[in-house]
């Protein structure tokens, strides 16, 4: 069990806020906290890392006292050793792949582990590599085992995915799922991607300026609010071509194009390049499975 | 050749020296909050921008058996320094002291803080972080204070001539010799002396930057 009651000031771009926590973790349970930038997700992993240090509160893990504002106790990063993987590559790049899981290992002979690990997370062949010959998929993947072959406490993963592609991030999510079911580690993970929330997590907490505003099983927490009959896309137009009576506008809606037709009123006062709400409803839309086009 | 030997074993020590202390009083200067960490960087920087021959006459004359430190030293413990190689040491030392410390410390404050604290919850202690992860990172940084603080020992006059004087085979160095030899107007020896100095601090320079080229093509 994990439990958490703290206060940290931050700085955050709409002036001083205060961080606010106070909740209770399950030990072995995978949860996310999910909210904008700036809601202090990320300070909240590192006030339970020890890089960061709140004003005030008590950090239990396991039993042990991390961190106690009243007694005066903080454990140093070190005596913590939390499993931490941030977005930006940690990996030391003096060392190839195998000899910063070895770092890691320090003197304890888990070199069997190593090697199990490696196979597993399918960095088999690359292992001698330093880490800027290999791809962020794969340095992501070495930085989870970094975390894991030490058996940390608890695993921090602050959006280890937000940098990589879709196919790697889909990889990755993949190897996260399956080394917490090998390890059982209590893990705490930061995103602001829905799809992976859902995926990864069994519960989720949603923070917001420095507080938790709800928590639950991800299907409560956000499918309920956000149920709607109805689809609506943000856009940019790149194109518009009369045609006839009608306009042909060509939309740029994430990394897709779309073409919708519109009349001389609808596009009144628009022109390329300005931001527009795609909205259809009515209709029946149809899914269609994706997973042969990776 | 005798000036050139002592000058390039002043240099080696020196450097050596400066190495040892150079190393902690960067890491201290980078990473730590004292208040106070202005000050102890201002007193590092000061060789840089004072005359040599300023810091050469503080230094005899606290270093002279007249004052307390000199007199200590030679009735205590039996060491002269003014007007000796001992005191060529320590003088050198404190004169290129920046050239050694500025370079790592901007080296330290580059090094990204998220390895380092990678290395700290992977349960490493700050001396294994240091020479397992940091040292081996700022490589460019340890090479350029090495050779800066070596090339620089070397070419110094003022205040290796102020506290250690001119004596044949003791404190006179390359640069003394050379001044010494256009006094007498021995221009040939002044001219050997100048282009052995010239050809090897040119090796030096262009090994620094030929290895540099490498290590960063390595990270």
């Amino acid at each position: 069990m994990i439990k958490l009651c703290f206060k940290k000031q931050m700085q955050t771009p709409q002036g001083l806020e205060w961080l606010d926590i106070d909740l209770n973790i399950g030990r072995g349970e995978f949860v996310t906290l999910f909210g904008k930038s700036g809601a202090g997700k990320t300070t909240f992993l590192r006030i339970l890392a020890g890089l960061t240090e709140p004003q005030e509160g008590y950090i239990e893990v396991n039993g042990k006292v991390w961190y106690d504002s009243r007694q005066g106790i903080s454990l140093a990063p070190r005596q913590r050793q939390t499993g931490f993987i941030s977005q930006e590559n940690t990996l030391f790049p003096h060392m190839t792949l195998r000899e910063n899981l070895e770092y890691a290992c320090g003197s304890k002979n888990l070199h069997g582990s190593i090697e199990e690990w490696i196979v597993s997370m399918g960095l088999k062949g690359i292992e001698d590599q330093k880490p800027d010959q290999v791809s962020g998929g794969q340095k992501q993947r070495a930085a989870l085992i970094r975390a894991l072959v030490c058996r940390p406490e608890i695993l921090l993963l602050d959006e280890p995915l937000s940098d990589l592609d879709v196919p790697s991030r889909l990889d990755l999510q993949d190897k996260i799922i399956s080394a917490y079911q090998k390890t059982g580690l209590t893990t705490i993970l930061v995103s602001h991607d829905l799809s992976e929330v859902f995926k990864l997590s069994r519960k989720v907490f949603v923070m917001d300026h420095g507080r938790i505003i709800k928590s639950g099983a991800p299907g409560d927490v956000f499918v309920n609010d956000r149920f709607s009959g109805k689809f609506k896309f943000t856009g940019q137009i790149i194109e518009i071509q009369k045609d006839g009576v009608l306009n042909i506008v060509t939309l740029s809606i994430g990394n897709q194009l779309s073409r919708v037709v519109a009349t001389d009123e609808e596009i009144a006062g628009l022109a390329v390049g300005s931001r527009v709400v795609v909205a259809a409803k009515a209709f029946n839309p149809l899914i269609l499975s994706k997973d042969e086009s990776f | 050749m005798q000036p050139l030997v002592l000058t390039f074993e002043l240099a080696l020590a020196v450097t050596g020296i400066l190495f040892v202390i150079g190393v902690p009083l960067a890491c201290w200067i980078a990473f730590s909050r004292s208040r106070f960490k202005y000050i102890i960087e201002t007193i590092v920087s000061m060789p840089l921008v004072l005359p040599p021959t300023v810091i050469g006459f503080y230094l005899l004359v606290v270093f002279s058996p007249q004052h307390f430190l000199g007199h200590f030293l030679e009735s205590v413990l039996g060491v002269r320094v003014v007007f000796s190689f001992a005191g060529l040491v320590i003088g050198s030392v404190i004169f290129s002291l920046p050239f050694m410390v500025n370079p790592i410390k901007a080296g330290l404050q580059n090094f990204p803080p998220g390895l380092m604290e990678a290395s700290f919850c992977l349960g490493k202690s700050r001396r294994e972080t240091l020479f397992r992860v940091i040292l081996p990172n700022i490589k460019p940084a340890l090479l350029t204070g090495i050779v800066m603080a070596f090339a620089h020992t070397i070419g110094e006059f003022g205040v290796v001539l102020m506290i250690g004087g001119n004596i044949p085979g003791e404190t006179r160095l390359a640069s003394i010799a050379i001044y010494n030899e256009v006094e007498a107007l021995n221009y040939d020896t002044a001219g050997l002396y100048s282009l052995i100095l010239v050809t090897i601090s040119f090796f030096i320079l262009l090994s620094f930057y030929y290895l540099n080229r490498k290590t960063l093509k390595i990270f």
